[in-house]
């Protein structure tokens, strides 16, 4: 097994993964460093092995064979609770339980800080410090006593963040944090996790459907295809005509994003009228 | 020491922390006040069932008696029939109430309870099967029934898979239709055999119960509930789903342990008193809703002894003449409500209605 490059910046990193479910390999012989304190956002079609590998990073799924490296060390072999304690995740579709408040559902995120026989004294004011904070950070103060079961889906989803932001973790996985909501809540959630990336420097990783908003939130942007990483770089780097019509298998164009001179990509379509000549990225090229 | 704490750079203004504080105390205070009616509530219950019937003791009369003094009739009454059926019903009670609840929250699915799904029934086939066609006794008993009741358990988990849903209440259906036969054919090759002894086995009882076996299961409870209060910590991940647990740092391990103690719990007290009927069913739900939704339970094994209490009171006296079980009573009521909780879908059966 190799350790990871000790000269890299990546507390987080995959060497040689390969994950899968019954006899299927879903992600194969991966390499994969997260750069530390950036935002990380792994692209790709459906079925090509994102959330798995974000699954996997997450030490939800044993690997098959190499191994998930955090710090150096292989993190199934490490305990459970010990890597909550620097490793937050907020998986796609978890369970809201019936009749728990937002400051309760957040205050489950401090789980991992607490002692094999509850908490003391002090660890309640380090909770409540901490769930205080997470709600600030999410802008749901406010909704504290409310019940989470009876949210908006952006307001929810927020919530869960809080959640995981309670953990007090440098590192954090998200997968499809956007899902089910619409896009000025999708919006607000990447500027919520770009700030926090910005004011707190932790290390965020992202499995994201939209690949115009992958570019304009990513530092790090990994495509994915069958379960290997087909591109993996800046987004300037990564969303190029043939990397998208190689993973996705779309024609396509792509252009500067007017708002954020990321790359946008415009699909071409079989019913869309002939392509207009060059777009404005390919005359500056 | 928190990560969190340390890369803060402002601190958190106080009364943000003030407003966390309040939120996350008014559902423990609600909780606490819950447990305090309901030992309340038991204590009356307890004290209905020793005292009143159709045979009345004074509580002097009744503290005497404690004391070892021999009132004629009263002494035997209490001490050989009441007594024991209202200090039994109350451990049955919990035990179920506490392992039904554990089920349905680590499965997510009010139907998932051990008296659906085939592990009260399990535990009371091996027990039965034990006593009438091997001749033991005491605690051998109890651990067959033990063996019975994880026996059906990995059974349903082998044929359900990983799915909490409707296969699992399906496969325990099935299950729990097969160890009821098993429980009538064993009637079948007893020579002595009487109306109380099948439905103590088939819908449980608390009548006639030595002090021995009592004994037995209150040092069983005394091992088993603190453990589970342990385990239980646990709940409020594994609650989140399997993943967010994951991410936690609970693994699947301590909620497999979980699920053990619940199986014991259940076993136990099979053991002692048969299934009773819906018992473990009822009290999960029942708390939670008086809990305002959330799970609880400590809430859980109090309404469980509250239930068997009363639902044995009822079935001594509320016909005359006709000294019914337990389970007869606790399954008549119980019945109707597992309509209810079908008819609502699985979903909304575990949700406390909240006072409008």
């Amino acid at each position: 097994m190799n350790p990871a490059d000790p000269t890299s910046s990546a507390r987080l990193a995959a060497s040689g993964l390969t994950l899968g479910y019954a006899d299927t390999d879903v992600v194969r012989e991966l390499d994969l460093q997260v750069p530390h304190g950036k935002v990380t956002v792994v692209v790709g079609a459906n079925a090509c092995g994102k959330s798995t590998l974000l699954r996997g990073l997450a030490r939800l799924l044993r690997p098959r064979s190499g191994a998930v490296l955090l710090d150096g060390e292989a993190i199934h072999r490490l305990p459970t609770k010990q890597v909550a304690r620097t490793l937050g995740l907020l998986p796609q579709n978890p369970t809201t339980p019936e009749g728990v408040t937002v400051a309760d559902l957040v205050g489950r995120g401090r789980h991992p800080h607490h002692g094999p026989f509850g908490r003391l004294g002090r660890t309640r004011q380090e909770d409540e410090q901490a769930v205080a904070e997470a709600l600030v950070l999410t802008d749901t103060l406010e909704l504290a006593d409310r019940m989470v079961d009876e949210l908006s889906g952006g307001q929810r989803q927020r919530v869960w963040i809080a959640m995981a932001l309670a953990q007090g973790t440098d590192l954090l996985l998200l997968d499809e944090p956007t899902t089910y909501l619409d896009v000025a809540h999708q919006i607000e959630m990447l500027d919520l996790l770009a700030e926090l990336n910005a004011r707190r420097g932790t290390t965020i990783v992202m499995v994201l459907h939209d690949l115009n908003l992958s570019a304009r939130y990513a530092d790090h942007l990994v495509a994915l295809l069958h379960g290997r990483i087909v591109a993996e770089g800046t987004p300037r780097e990564v969303v190029t005509e043939e990397v998208v019509r190689t993973v996705f298998g779309l024609d396509n164009r792509v252009i500067v994003d007017p708002v954020s001179h990321t790359p946008l990509v415009v699909p071409v379509g079989r019913h869309t009228p002939v392509p207009a000549p060059a777009s404005p990225v390919e005359e500056t090229r | 020491m928190s990560l969190t704490l340390e890369r803060r750079e402002t601190s958190t203004a106080p009364d943000a922390v003030e407003v966390v504080r309040r939120a996350r105390r008014a559902p423990r205070v609600h909780h606490r006040r819950l447990v305090a009616g309901l030992v309340l509530a038991l204590a009356g219950a307890f004290a209905v069932r020793v005292l009143l019937g159709d045979y009345t003791v004074t509580i002097p009369d009744f503290v005497r008696i404690l004391g070892g003094e021999q009132i004629p009739g009263a002494t035997y009454i209490v001490m050989e029939s009441k007594l024991p059926r209202a200090v039994l019903a109350v451990l049955v009670g919990v035990a179920f109430g506490v392992g039904g609840a554990i089920f349905q929250t680590t499965l997510r699915n009010p139907l998932a309870s051990p008296d659906i799904v085939g592990v009260s029934l399990g535990a009371s086939a091996a027990a039965v099967s034990a006593i009438a066609l091997a001749g033991w006794s005491g605690w051998p008993v109890s651990a067959a029934a033990v063996l019975g009741a994880l026996g059906v358990a990995l059974l349903v988990r082998a044929v359900a898979g990983d799915h909490g849903g409707f296969r699992l209440v399906l496969a325990g259906i099935g299950l729990a239709a097969a160890m009821q036969s098993v429980i009538q054919y064993v009637f079948t090759r007893v020579d002595e055999w009487d109306v109380q002894l099948v439905l103590r086995w088939l819908t449980g009882s608390v009548n006639g119960v030595a002090w021995t076996g009592i004994g037995l299961l209150a040092v069983a409870l005394a091992v088993l509930l603190p453990a589970t209060a342990w385990a239980a910590r646990s709940l409020a991940a594994s609650e989140l789903g399997d993943d967010a647990a994951a991410g936690l740092g609970v693994g699947r391990a301590r909620t497999e342990l979980l699920m053990l103690l619940g199986v014991l719990l259940v076993a136990v007290g099979v053991a002692a008193a048969g299934p009773v009927a819906f018992v473990a069913f009822l009290s999960g739900p029942i708390a939670r809703a008086l809990n305002r939704g959330r799970t609880t339970l400590p809430a859980a094994g109090l309404v469980g002894a509250v239930i068997v209490l009363v639902g044995d009171h009822v079935g001594a006296y509320a016909v005359a003449d006709l000294n019914l079980p337990v389970g007869v009573v606790t399954g008549a009521f119980g019945a109707p409500f597992l309509l209810w909780l079908l008819a609502r879908g699985p979903r909304h059966g575990l949700r406390g209605r909240r006072a409008a």
